[in-house]
């Protein structure tokens, strides 16, 4: 069924049909309206779930971690410093193997105050072991939210997944949004099942729950001796997630007729590319309107590699997709103050390290705190790219996109 | 450390960090320098010192106030509450 | 592709009348983005909102600078608001003016496109009873560049307003797109 809905009311519609047990949401800026929108499926009885109303993002992620711990399916949504409030809680989730959705619609940390698009929210948590998926439009936002539950709560992975879309240019944008009928939604998210543990030679389920034949203890000290292997089993998990993410995506797949790449990246252009841009989010749905225009006039050398899992990162994928090319800009919409560049920019001059294939890279920053990225702009990025790789002299140096002198 | 080497291994530990032994495993007794010894005859069974004791090592055996030793660590709270002096700390030998 | 940007004053509806479109163009089997400009609204400040429309997906996810189409909801506008900015050439500016001011303003609106004017307040105060200017500027919209069929508009209109309100303003409203369709003039 198509329907006009912006990327806001894309997430809520998508939770709303995923059997969510629990909302725990802060409603006041930055947060937007998926959790008013949910709250409304909750009061007018479309939505049987609870929705408790927190008093900080603090304490709604804090409430999730009990939900979760119980054994319920989780939701909540929040932005910029809101998500930076959750932090030290983020950490705790991700420990506690608590398999829990959360949108986040990208916007600016202040300050300056801003409530714009850029990265600077989500990349500021990219180590807090959360799976991190980043969508290009509402469509692939309401897609990805229905699978977030699948992956986060599969047994192999136990770990809570982000579900990342660009402020107002998505969030607050209305567009055609396909939806799946509840029931075919319904039958594949199904019900979360908590994961069994075996302790004291019995198996018992993974949750806070004292009829358990054995209660568990959630979150106790845990100092040098056993730490450091709880993380280990957490980057364990990590690396598992990778198979699920892409069966998840794939079996989305049949039942949608949607998929986005191989669910880790998404090639547009790249078998005549000879040069490649690398971004997230809606910026790759105009660099491919750029790539259109430029095919239009008789230049087919430049592709595109969206990235759309972050988290675990697609080191294996890149390389491949680079094969052949010549250079590669990797955009980049958050700052990374005193580094050698963003992190999408770091992240996939390392994974090129060891393999064979090794283009001209040059980083930009652009966006921050909303500054529209234009196809002129673009247009400007690809111009310098190719200037770079004819100079033959790599910039090693970050360029600033759209920002005035 | 060395003997934190002769530990289990990450694959070998459940995940989330839920202990997987048991408390009642960690015999806190030996931690202790003065023992708590309840004077029969003093003692009205009132059962404050149970009430007090922060390691649960009180135990009434049905007839009479006992100390769980294997617990115990010895603090003194149990001495310090006993309202007739029942209890007094003693050396351990 | 079509781009259409509105300008309106906050509280006269622009945002609406791009989620009208936006709705009657999906209606039609065609893609379609619409957004408000991003920032706080504040009632009688000037707000602009936009609205792409095409028969193929919608990737560009940029702002709107040169739109096929725009649509001016209070000619009051004109003084403070450069609202042929950008407005391509064969494109269309479909401005709320009473015929009487349109040599007042002629300066500011012309261009190498085509202006048309409909005294849209009038009309609104005489069928809905207040000065709420955006159905009908959807309908004069619609004579200038037929985006879509008048009959989809029409429909999708009273779809939106029975959800959002009565059966009464549902009908005038009709009633206002349907007049302002045939009262609205090019300037030749």
């Amino acid at each position: 069924m198509m329907l006009a809905l912006n990327g806001d009311e894309a997430v809520a519609y998508a939770v709303k049909q995923s059997n969510v047990d629990v909302i725990a949401a802060f409603p006041i800026t930055p947060q937007t309206i998926i959790v008013e929108k949910l709250s409304e499926y909750v009061a007018n009885g479309e939505l049987k779930a609870y929705y408790a109303c927190a008093e900080s993002e603090h304490s709604a992620i804090s409430m999730i971690v009990g939900a979760s711990a119980a054994g319920a399916r989780t939701f909540t949504a929040t932005s910029a410093n809101g998500l930076a409030l959750m932090h030290e809680i983020l950490y705790i989730v991700s420990s506690l193997r608590l398999p829990v959705v959360m949108a986040i619609v990208n916007r600016a940390l202040s300050g300056p105050i801003n409530i714009h698009t850029d990265h600077g929210d989500s990349m500021a948590e990219r180590d807090a072991c959360w799976i991190q998926i980043y969508c290009e439009d509402a469509q692939e936002a309401y897609d990805t939210v229905i699978q977030a539950f699948r992956i986060g709560e599969n047994h192999k992975v136990l770990l809570p997944v982000m579900v990342m879309l660009d402020g107002f240019l998505i969030s607050h944008t209305t567009q055609n949004v396909d939806v799946l009928e509840d029931e075919k939604v319904s039958n594949f998210v199904k019900h979360r099942i908590p994961a069994e543990i075996e302790v004291f030679g019995k198996k018992v389920p993974l949750t806070l729950n004292p009829e358990n034949e054995v209660p568990l203890t959630f979150g106790p000290l845990d100092l040098w001796d056993y730490y450091f292997e709880h993380k280990r089993q957490q980057e364990d998990a990590m690396e598992k997630s990778r198979e699920v993410i892409r069966k998840v995506h794939d079996e989305y797949a049949k039942i949608s007729g949607r998929s986005y790449g191989n669910g880790f990246i998404e090639t547009y252009n790249m078998d005549s590319a000879e040069y490649a841009f690398i971004c997230l989010s809606s910026t790759a749905g105009t660099v491919k309107s750029l790539i259109d225009k430029l095919i239009s006039k008789g230049d087919d050398k430049l592709g595109l590699v969206r990235i759309r899992t972050f988290r675990p990162f697609p080191y294996e994928e890149l390389p491949k997709a680079l094969e052949g090319v010549k250079g590669v800009a990797v955009l980049d919409r958050s700052g990374a103050f005193g580094a050698m560049g963003g992190p999408v920019y770091n992240e996939v001059r390392s994974a090129l390290y060891d393999s064979d294939v090794h283009p001209f890279i040059n980083g930009y920053i652009y966006g921050l705190g909303g500054r529209d990225m234009t196809m002129e702009m673009l247009k400007s990025i690809y111009d310098d790219l190719v200037e770079t790789v004819k100079s033959g002299k790599p910039k090693r140096k970050i360029e600033f996109v759209g920002v005035r002198e | 450390m060395s003997e934190d080497l002769a530990k289990p291994g990450w694959k070998q530990i459940p995940i989330a960090g839920v202990p997987f032994k048991k408390a009642t495993e960690y015999h806190t007794g030996d931690w202790r320098t003065f023992k708590p010894v309840i004077d029969q005859s003093k003692c009205t069974k009132c059962l404050t010192c149970w009430i007090f004791c922060p390691d649960d090592s009180i135990v009434w055996d049905g007839n009479t106030v006992q100390v769980d030793y294997r617990y115990c660590k010895g603090c003194g709270i149990c001495a310090e509450m006993c309202p007739v002096k029942a209890i007094t700390m003693v050396k351990e030998e | 592709m079509i781009e259409i940007r509105f300008h309106g004053r906050g509280g006269q509806g622009a945002w609406t009348a791009v989620q009208i479109l936006a709705r009657a163009a999906i209606r039609e089997g065609m893609y379609v983005q619409s957004f408000p400009e991003f920032g706080p609204e504040r009632e009688g400040a000037p707000i602009r909102a936009y609205a792409r429309i095409s028969k193929e997906p919608i990737r560009i996810h940029c702002g709107i600078y040169n739109p096929d189409i725009v649509v001016v909801l209070d000619h009051t506008l004109l003084k403070s608001v450069p609202v042929t900015s950008g407005l391509k050439e064969n494109g269309a500016l479909v401005l709320n003016i009473p015929e009487k001011y349109l040599e007042q303003y002629i300066d500011k609106m012309k261009g190498p496109h085509d202006i048309w004017f409909l005294d849209a307040t009038s009309l609104a105060v005489k069928i809905l009873g207040r000065g709420i200017t955006n159905t009908a500027m959807l309908g004069a919209l619609l004579k200038a560049r037929e985006v879509i069929p008048l009959k989809t508009m029409l429909e999708t209109t009273r779809e939106i307003f029975l959800e959002r309100f009565s059966e009464e303003i549902a009908r005038k409203n009709i009633e206002l797109i349907k007049e302002a369709y045939k009262e609205v003039k090019k300037v030749e």
